[in-house]
């Protein structure tokens, strides 16, 4: 076998390799595979409008549904100029002043609520239907304005303070529920997808016979996590507060907090939820069965006190719930750290429970 | 002979290897000489792509040694890692990623080795550079997963199928690649049950069946071995079922006769005596011949005479 020299021995080649010279920093696996991970999250039309533009058109489409209207102005009817004259002075009425068969009129057809005409002696008398409310109210409101143009006093002075200032509307309970709906939504579909098809598709198995250190495979998914979180919080919180006045009272650092570790706890549900998944439809169906209990339980578009105590311990205890809680505590009321420390203590207990449980389970194959 | 005899790259001894129902792999030993194109070949389902992963150190084996580059999986994977390049049967890159985005990726994996660019320009596939994964064709594809198991400069190349499923232009285009990548030394482990690409790349190869190894040398060697060189295949039409196999046997440089489906082949040392013999016995036997072909023997013909089943039967 003379054949065999002529072919250069291992050692041979070995001595030729070259000593490795050191990576810049965008050479590093961990930045290269952080920004594909980002490269591929926005090269992904789906993903960005469910991340990006579904919140916010749930919030302006619920938002403008809910909103507080101003009370209503009733329309009424009269027939004599000095009635007229003495109605004006209500803001809540619309007066019409019509002649007799027209009024009648109008007032049979429920174009306006009530009628006032002038009774025998200077007295007054409403006409009207006492089973429709809008007939009751502007029957009272009729009423004060013409004994208070007639000269009577109330005996108990009385003022009005108005609750509409933002904070207590329901868009103000509407948007911390999205945001937390959002982070659940983008990090466990961000997570579990990807893993699931990557998998699917032998690019893991592809990957780990590389000299790819595993870890920094899952650290890239927690970065490109971090940097889009940024962006889809920023969205929400500034549609809320540019479009509806929507307040932050707590600190933004506090809230940044909450984001973060509800994102990372979602995500380590996420890759639990894909550790083992094979195909795109189970995992699907398994993040589905995880996530609808909690859409609907969490509180994010009405109060999860609704449900009945029994079942409270257990929808305080869920994820959602603790990181949609820690959000309206914090936008409004602007509680700090310290006080949301009950929730903080689920997620991290959620985060902690699923991580380890995902690191056990996953399967690179 | 040289004084002292080069290391083997991988040498493979009593590999083992069941999966639930069926034995993978039963018993294989393999050695890969250092700088040689060696090739597995055996039909779907004979062990080759389980036999890789085990040496790729991506499955472990139930029993059995592999050392690969004189190290071993347990105690060196990280720095065996650093050596390989591999490519995996039907990886699917990512397609929204473009191709030179994904080298770039696998560059940074390893200490050294050819940049993303000069990858794309080992393959050729330059003009395709800012293309993403998903817009490439089947070639192409298989062109970029050949430039991933580069970029880190390997000493040992795993290639496990590199051309199924491409059109003959794409397999011949590819072939040429990994001819260049021959030279300087690198150790190429190939899969393949394609006998033609065998016979073109690899010094020497191992035919495989049901997880175990039935033939071992070189293209020529195995062929010279096994059968005769030359192949004579006719077809008897519809009075096939009355022919007399055992008077064919009789021919003179006649090796080997097997009947199936209507469809005669034979083995043949001397093709100038036995074809005029051939067509004077069955003039004889009153059969009329429909279709006459000849060929030089290749390992085709080789697994088809230790196995009696063909390649690619399934």
């Amino acid at each position: 076998m003379s054949e065999t020299t002529a072919i250069p021995d291992l050692q041979v080649r070995a001595a030729e390799r070259k000593a490795p010279r050191g990576k810049t920093f965008a050479e590093h696996p961990l930045v290269q595979l952080t920004v594909v991970r980002f490269l591929e999250t926005l090269r992904e039309p789906e993903a960005l409008f469910w991340i990006f533009a579904f919140p916010i058109l749930l919030a302006g489409g619920l938002g403008i549904a809910f909103r507080n209207r101003p009370a209503e102005v009733l329309k009424i009817a009269t027939v004599t100029p000095e009635i007229t004259q003495s109605l004006q002075k209500e803001k809540l009425l619309a007066v019409q002043q019509l002649d007799l068969p027209s009024a009648e009129e109008a007032l049979r057809t429920g174009k306006v609520a009530l009628l006032v005409v002038a009774g025998a002696n200077g007295a007054i008398v409403y006409r009207y239907d006492d089973t429709n409310p809008e007939g009751r109210t502007a029957r009272m409101l009729a009423d004060r304005a013409v004994q208070q143009a007639a000269g009577r006093v109330d005996p108990v002075s009385t003022s009005d303070v108005l609750m509409r200032e933002p904070g207590s509307r329901y868009i103000d309970f509407l948007i911390p529920g999205l945001l937390g709906m959002n982070l659940m939504g983008s990090a466990i579909w961000g997570m579990g997808f990807t893993v699931v098809d990557a998998r699917r598709k032998k690019l893991l198995k592809r990957l780990i016979a590389t000299p790819m250190p595993k870890q920094y495979f899952l650290l890239s998914y927690v970065l490109s996590r971090i940097l889009m979180l940024v962006a889809e919080v920023g969205i929400v919180l500034g549609f809320g507060a540019l479009i509806f006045h929507v307040p932050v009272r707590g600190s933004l650092l506090s809230l940044a907090v909450v984001c973060l570790l509800g994102s990372l706890t979602f995500s380590a549900l996420g890759l639990l939820l894909a550790s083992r998944a094979k195909t795109i439809e189970a995992a699907s169906g398994l993040m589905n069965a995880v996530m609808l209990p909690m859409w609907i339980a969490s509180g994010v578009f009405f109060s999860a006190q609704r449900f009945p105590d029994v079942v409270q311990p257990i929808i305080r205890a869920l994820p959602l719930t603790a990181a949609i809680d820690a959000l309206r505590a914090n936008m409004l009321q602007g509680a700090n750290l310290v006080q949301l420390m009950p929730q903080l203590a689920v997620l991290v207990s959620w985060l902690l429970i699923c991580f380890v449980l995902a690191l056990k389970l996953f399967r690179w194959r | 002979m040289s004084a002292v005899a080069p290391k083997p790259a991988l040498r493979v001894t009593g590999l083992r290897k069941a999966y639930q129902d069926v034995v993978a792999v039963n018993g294989l030993d393999l050695e890969v000489r250092a700088g040689e194109c060696f090739g597995l070949l055996g039909p779907n389902g004979a062990g080759k792509t389980t036999t890789v992963e085990i040496c790729e150190g991506l499955t472990a084996p139930d029993s059995g040694e592999v050392e690969l580059l004189g190290m071993h999986w347990k105690t060196d994977a990280d720095q065996l890692r650093q050596r390989l390049g591999i490519q995996l049967q039907d990886t699917q890159l990512s397609e929204k990623l473009t191709v030179f985005e994904t080298l770039r990726l696998f560059r940074s994996f390893f200490d050294q080795g050819p940049g993303a660019a000069e990858a794309i320009a080992l393959v050729q596939l330059e003009e395709k550079k800012n293309s993403r994964v998903g817009n490439l064709s089947g070639g192409q594809k298989q062109r970029l997963a050949l430039a991933c198991a580069l970029v880190g400069d390997p000493d040992f190349l795993f290639l496990d199928e590199p051309t199924t499923g491409l059109d003959p232009q794409a397999r011949r285009q590819l072939w040429d690649l990994i001819e260049q990548f021959k030279s300087s030394g690198r150790t190429i482990l190939l899969t393949t049950h394609y006998m033609d690409e065998a016979e073109r790349l690899c010094e020497r190869v191992a035919i495989m069946d049901n997880g175990k190894q039935i033939a071992l040398g070189s293209p020529r060697e195995l062929i010279a071995s096994t059968c005769a060189e030359h192949m004579v295949a006719f077809s008897a039409g519809a009075k096939s079922n009355v022919l007399d196999v055992p008077a064919l046997r009789q021919i003179e440089g006649v090796r080997e006769v097997r009947s199936e489906n209507g469809t005669v082949e034979m083995q043949v040392t001397e093709l100038h005596l036995a074809v005029p013999a051939l067509l004077a016995e069955l003039s004889r036997q009153n059969i009329p011949l429909t279709e006459l072909s000849t060929h030089s023997a290749t390992l085709e013909d080789v697994f088809v005479s230790l196995t009696g089943r063909h390649l690619r039967d399934e």
